[in-house]
């Protein structure tokens, strides 16, 4: 089988717009599951509203589409309901950062056996362009036209230190990577969380000087160090990109997990 | 001035000349564009106002709630799952009794998700102690805010207020709007003067328990606010009448209902088609009006009675549904018109968004004429 008997042909065209990173997250996820060899039905994919929250309607396993916010709460019942489940939750930045943060934070806390794949697009994408919590400040948004002044979420930092097992962050640029990334975190017992940041160009690139899809996505390629590398040049006084976003493996640990089967 | 005017846009202008000084707003579709459209005023320094980009409909009343007991004037806008969200806040709101007036742009609730229009969501909240208003078109959904405002921070009210105008029909949809100015509109609707504010040097506290000894009086009194509204509404659309001419004062409106046989009864943009459908029906000999229903809460009773007091049946079009009841409006002209041997037949239409054309109301007619009611109207039997 391949990552492309999982998609529900009869589903598509899909709403995305052209030039949007979500496909490729997607894509990633369902090799990671490919390559896991987990069957249609012995795995579920949830999530809560958004643009990314899409995506389980695309695919041809058991899925619920739920509220916003909520998908790693019906993600906790559907884990523990039925704990022989392989659990993906589908979620975006609007949707687990602000108005389901209470949620993330307590589900790292349990740390249950989900694998939760963010597609951070730094913007409400859905309804329009809106700052989201991610919205880096100073960036321009429908709700911020002059700026957002507010600092932005660490996603990887928030999970990490709320308690997840498994933590790393991608982009839609590192296909290989995050595909591993999501490999890495669905072998891990506990919470697994992948943050991989899309470009967005329909409400994100055109209003922060983005022209074209691919300055995003260069964007994303050039900005990117890996943690580790990061430190070090760091430590050495070194001049890294300006922003910097760290990537690469956050954290990966063995803190008792629940929802797994001894 | 006449402008043509995106509904959600008109009612961002009115918002803005009412001169909030907080407002708390999370994006949910189709509401999104009126506080993206006072998120720029905010930024363009064009209205004096503190502007939160919150992270859930529940912060955002929340909010709201804090900034009100503060003694601001304060706005919110939201529709369904929204509203849903923000269920627990808007029963404190009215009973801390806080003039809060909030846009609802109406949307339908969840399972199955649908972004478009019926009026199930506020409906919903009927409970709450929030006053209801529907508007037909944008000029009336621009024009409620400003009486909204005026009846709900009456100190013998004190009572928040839901201005609901239907998502996408109205919302996203260009019409002539005549806006006032905004030095009328301060003529119209002085400064907030709140009641009673948190204020360290005279403290009170806001939602504190109630013992058994004392809930039913909080509810009763909240109640009898509802109720004396209706004559404070009455008064301010008078105010309204005689400044800008638009005649606001019934919390009902009839359309051709005099001789009417039959009678609809509806609310909010259907009201519309509703009236075209019947300018039809006369030029062929059917006697059918229009009852709108512009206040749901306090609900018009006596009005009601007294307007369809004359008519043959009476034929409701419910947006919304109790489920394993009725339509909340139905249930409401029945009981308004209870011991009258007016038969009262109930429509469920446009749940999510389905459209209704002029010929759906000649055939709700036809229905009613028949005895034929208390059904799903348009129900597709080939899908069940």
């Amino acid at each position: 089988m391949t990552y492309q008997e999982w998609f529900r042909e009869d589903r598509l065209p899909h709403i995305y717009c052209t030039g949007c990173g979500n496909g490729t997250v997607i894509n990633c996820t369902l090799m990671a599951v490919d390559e896991m060899g987990w069957k249609k039905e012995d795995t579920a994919f949830i999530s809560g509203i958004g643009c990314s929250s899409r995506a389980p309607g695309y695919i041809v396993t058991d899925s619920l589409h739920t509220t916003h916010g909520r998908a790693l709460a019906f993600a906790t019942g559907v884990k523990l309901g039925n704990p022989d489940l392989h659990v993906v939750v589908f979620t975006g930045d609007g949707d687990l950062a602000a108005i389901g943060g209470n949620h993330f934070i307590h589900a790292c806390r349990r740390n249950i056996d989900l694998t939760v794949v963010c597609m951070n697009n730094q913007i409400y994408g859905m309804t329009g362009g809106q700052g989201s919590p991610t919205t880096p400040m100073g960036a321009l948004s429908t709700t911020t036209p002059y700026g957002s002044a507010e600092p932005a979420f660490d996603l990887c930092e928030l999970a990490m230190a709320a308690g997840a097992n498994y933590v790393s962050r991608w982009t839609s640029y590192h296909v290989k990577e995050l595909t591993r990334a999501v490999l890495t975190g669905m072998q891990t017992p506990g919470l697994s969380f992948i943050e991989a940041l899309v470009q967005c160009p329909t409400n994100y690139g055109r209003r922060n000087k983005f022209k074209q899809v691919l300055d995003q996505v260069e964007f994303m390629r050039s900005h990117t160090v890996l943690i580790q590398k990061l430190k070090r040049m760091e430590e050495q006084g070194e001049k890294f990109p300006d922003p910097v976003i760290p990537v690469g493996e956050f954290v990966r640990r063995n803190r008792p997990a629940l929802g797994v089967k001894v | 001035m006449m402008e043509i005017m995106e509904g959600s846009h008109a009612v961002a202008e009115a918002v803005k000349q009412c001169r909030p000084e907080v407002i708390a707003a999370y994006p949910i579709t189709p509401q999104t564009h009126i506080v993206e459209a006072l998120a720029d005023m905010v930024a363009d320094c064009s209205l004096d106002c503190e502007y939160i980009t919150v992270e859930s409909e529940f912060s955002a009343l929340s909010a709201c709630l804090g900034a009100s007991a503060a003694g601001s004037r304060v706005y919110s806008a939201t529709t369904s799952q929204g509203l849903a969200l923000m269920f627990e806040v808007c029963y404190n709101v009215a009973g801390m009794r806080l003039p809060i007036v909030m846009s609802i742009v109406n949307r339908s609730l969840g399972a199955p998700l649908s972004i478009w229009n019926d009026q199930q969501d506020s409906i919903s909240l009927r409970d709450s102690g929030w006053l209801q208003y529907y508007a037909e078109d944008n000029q009336e959904a621009t024009d409620l805010h400003y009486i909204a405002y005026k009846v709900a921070e009456d100190h013998n009210i004190l009572l928040p207020a839901f201005v609901c105008f239907d998502g996408f029909i109205l919302s996203h949809t260009y019409e002539p709007v005549d806006m006032i100015t905004q030095e009328q509109a301060d003529r119209y609707l002085p400064a907030f003067k709140p009641y009673q504010k948190l204020d360290c040097r005279d403290p009170i506290s806001f939602g504190m328990y109630a013992t058994p000894d004392y809930y039913l009086e909080f509810r009763y009194e909240i109640d009898q606010a509802m109720k004396r509204s209706a004559a404070v509404f009455e008064k301010a659309g008078k105010e309204f009448f005689e400044m800008f001419g638009r005649d606001y004062r019934s919390p009902v409106e009839e359309y051709r209902l005099d001789d009417a046989d039959t009678a609809i009864v509806a609310m909010g943009s259907i009201c519309g088609t509703v009236k075209d459908a019947i300018d039809e029906m006369r030029d062929a000999g059917k006697k059918v009006g229009l009852l709108k229903i512009r206040t749901f809460r306090p609900f018009p009773s006596a009005e009601v009675k007294s307007a369809l007091s004359g008519v043959s049946r009476v034929a409701v079009l419910d947006k919304n549904i109790s489920l394993g009841a009725k339509g909340a409006v139905a249930l409401e002209i029945k009981d308004a018109l209870y011991g009258s041997q007016v038969p009262v037949l109930d429509y469920i239409i446009a749940l999510g968004g389905r459209d209704v054309r002029r010929k759906d109301i000649r055939e709700v007619v036809s229905n009613a004429e028949a005895g034929i009611g208390d059904l799903f109207y348009g129900l597709r039997t080939e899908v069940l």
